[in-house]
């Protein structure tokens, strides 16, 4: 079967929208519930966060909800037991963003098995780096037809981006400033930037992350890639929710028309 | 002194992918590459530069005070019934080999164009050693530090402050030394072109391990000449050092990793015992994974979560070790002890009383092994003493009334 990732993209270019929450928050059983109303509501992507004891490229949000995450008993085990058979209720493709750490505790292939089996399509871990992908662990990704998104940053060199963007596959994630996620920069500084990468003309489709927090942030950032990723607003917005549903709805309709 | 450049084809230094063995390299997300790239290519050859190791030699000499006495410790030798040396690190200027690192750290940020420093610190020598090169180049400075540890080492934080740091609290995880460095990594992530960080110990990802065991080396390189001098021999038959993340170590064992001969003894602080759950001993708790970007053993659950060590000393309360220490264990080339907290303490007690010398909290864990070696007469030990014990007073005095 192809990569749901891959056929998302082949049928919508534009717009894209990637939501992040992380798994086992605000309640240890609300993951599925979470990305049940995302995608009623209009994500075409989900991107779970795999919580972690230390998650070094996150911002004091993301790193909260992490920690909550972890006390309400989540694990990689429990992730995964959480998400077996929620390919009945969910078509939208799935991507577990995290830490490598846990990942080489599990199990490198057994985690990569894993999400093939329960229906994970991509994998997003900031901390493994490329050379370390392609010596080592790129067959074992690509015989579970998981794909491994790769981050970009502003200071990326050219040559570097298209290193990166042969390794990747499903899209890039273009971080819009060099920061831990949910900081506030100025969107103008980084336009620069993003007509560049428009103009590397890539394989594969780019989403932008980092600092995208509403209707504006997210059509700024959708004019200059295929579509943009939010967290930090995310997670504030379902902290304290009452109720799960109507919160993704309002948040949702605030950043897309329907 | 020189600092050591060339690795040549030993088995235990790092390789140029920056390993040692399995352990090592640089797992660092996109955001840090530059940064981290840049230290990778430009280290070696800021290190060789004769400018350079000329002024790291003349800040060590009439700043830090080296070389540091390697100090023949005769009643402590009459009870362990061999020759002990002491090298003593605790009388460098601000009172522990950490500011051989920050020295060097510092010239280096300078030549790399930085002007702000960052470091992590636990017990706050690290800090403290990083403000005094910062005050001394004029360069700002923040260091990030657990929130619990700014209670518990309130003096350090005095002392920081008034050199000009600025001291942040690190209020998320577990609040002490394993979150005050994520949180610089953090900073460095968010300033990427200005900012230099200066890491404490000989861990993170490459080229720190390497980097900071080479500023550390100039003990074991002064070690050398001055046993020479002394015994007629370069090499002592033990070095004995404390290991947390492992830079005193680091320098102590440098010059004789490739010298078969010197046994290297590394003591992880056992906390309340290796087994009671409150303990600091990597190597027998550990599996292999990735704590602060560096494939090394470290202390975690099935789940893959980092877990809070327990030691009585701040400084070897870290949940890692070095990836060359990971390596030296894992090879069998280094014999790896724990002591337990009450063993420090014992240790502290007895070489005040024996020496008149009050040991930092992390050396006193190096002495209490010397009961465990099997000594013979002739055999000539040089344990690190890595800080003096001025910081551990309230510590100490809370012992002694019990």
């Amino acid at each position: 079967m192809q990569n749901r990732i891959d056929q998302l993209f082949a049928k919508k270019q534009h717009g894209v929208l990637n939501i992040y929450c992380t798994a086992g928050f605000p309640q240890l059983n609300d993951t599925l519930p979470v990305m049940t109303a995302l995608q009623q509501h209009g994500a075409d992507l989900i991107e779970l966060g795999m919580p972690f004891s230390d998650p070094l490229a996150d911002g004091p949000v993301i790193q909260d909800s992490s920690t909550k995450a972890l006390q309400n008993g989540m694990s990689l085990h429990k992730l995964f037991e959480q998400l077996s058979g929620f390919r009945d209720r969910i078509q939208v493709p799935v991507i577990l963003m995290g830490y490598f750490n846990p990942v080489l505790t599990y199990g490198v292939e057994a985690f990569c098995a894993k999400c093939a089996e329960v229906g994970v399509d991509g994998i997003i871990v900031p901390d493994l780096p490329m050379a370390e992908y392609e010596n080592e662990y790129r067959p074992v990704f690509e015989k579970y037809n998981l794909h491994l998104i790769f981050l970009v940053t502003p200071e990326t060199s050219e040559e570097r981006i298209r290193k990166i963007d042969s390794l990747s596959k499903g899209f890039l994630y273009a971080v819009s400033s060099s920061s831990t996620t949910g900081k506030d920069k100025d969107m103008g500084d980084q336009q620069a930037y993003f007509e560049r990468l428009k103009k590397l003309q890539l394989s594969n489709p780019v989403l932008i992350g980092f600092g995208i927090k509403d209707k504006a942030t997210f059509e700024a950032a959708s004019a200059h890639a295929n579509g943009a990723i939010i967290g930090t607003a995310f997670i504030k917005a379902i902290e304290h929710s009452q109720n799960i549903d109507e919160t993704v709805k309002t948040f949702i309709s605030g950043i897309i028309q329907q | 002194m020189d600092i050591a450049i060339n690795t040549g084809n030993s088995r235990y230094q790092v390789d140029k992918n920056g390993y040692y063995g399995r352990f090592g390299g640089a797992y660092i997300p996109e955001m840090l590459y530059p940064n981290v790239a840049e230290l990778q290519s430009r280290y070696l050859e800021v290190l060789s530069d004769p400018g350079f190791q000329q002024e790291f030699e003349d800040l060590l000499r009439d700043y830090v005070g080296r070389p540091s006495p390697l100090y023949f410790a005769k009643r402590l030798s009459e009870k362990y019934k061999a020759k002990i040396y002491l090298k003593r690190e605790d009388l460098n200027h601000t009172g522990a080999h950490k500011v051989n690192n920050t020295i060097g750290q510092i010239l280096l940020a300078k030549r790399l164009g930085k002007h702000r420093i960052i470091a992590e610190t636990g017990a706050g020598q690290h800090g403290v050693a990083t403000a005094t090169v910062c005050a001394l180049m004029g360069m700002e400075c923040v260091v990030y530090m657990g929130s619990i540890d700014i209670e518990r080492q309130a003096p350090n934080v005095a002392r920081m402050k008034m050199l000009g740091a600025t001291v942040v609290p690190a209020t998320s995880g577990s609040k002490t030394l394993k979150d005050a460095t994520n949180e610089a990594i953090r900073d460095w992530i968010n300033n990427p072109v200005d900012t230099h960080y200066i890491l404490g110990t000989a861990a993170g990802p490459h080229p720190y391990p390497d980097m900071v065991a080479r500023f550390q080396s100039v003990i074991s390189e002064e070690i050398k000449k001055q046993l020479l001098e002394k015994t007629g021999s370069e090499d002592p038959n033990y070095v004995v050092a404390c290991i947390g993340g492992g830079s005193n170590a680091a320098g102590a064992y440098f010059h004789y990793l490739d010298r078969e001969n010197v046994k290297l003894v590394a003591v992880e602080a056992g906390g309340k015992g290796v087994h009671s759950g409150f303990s600091a001993a990597t190597t027998q708790l550990g599996t292999i994974g990735i704590i602060h970007a560096s494939k090394t053993l470290l202390m975690q659950t099935n789940d893959g979560q980092i877990v809070e060590p327990h030691s009585i000393s701040a400084g070897l309360d870290y949940p890692g070790i070095g990836p060359m220490h990971a390596h030296l264990y894992e090879s069998g080339r280094a014999q790896f002890l724990s002591a337990t907290d009450e063993e420090a303490l014992a240790a502290a007690y007895e070489l005040s009383l024996l020496e008149g010398i009050i040991p930092a909290m992390e050396s006193a864990h190096a002495l209490a092994k010397l009961k465990d070696l099997t000594l013979q007469p002739e055999d000539v030990v040089v344990v690190c003493l890595s800080g003096r014990g001025d910081k551990d007073l309230d510590t100490y005095i809370r012992h002694m009334n019990k």
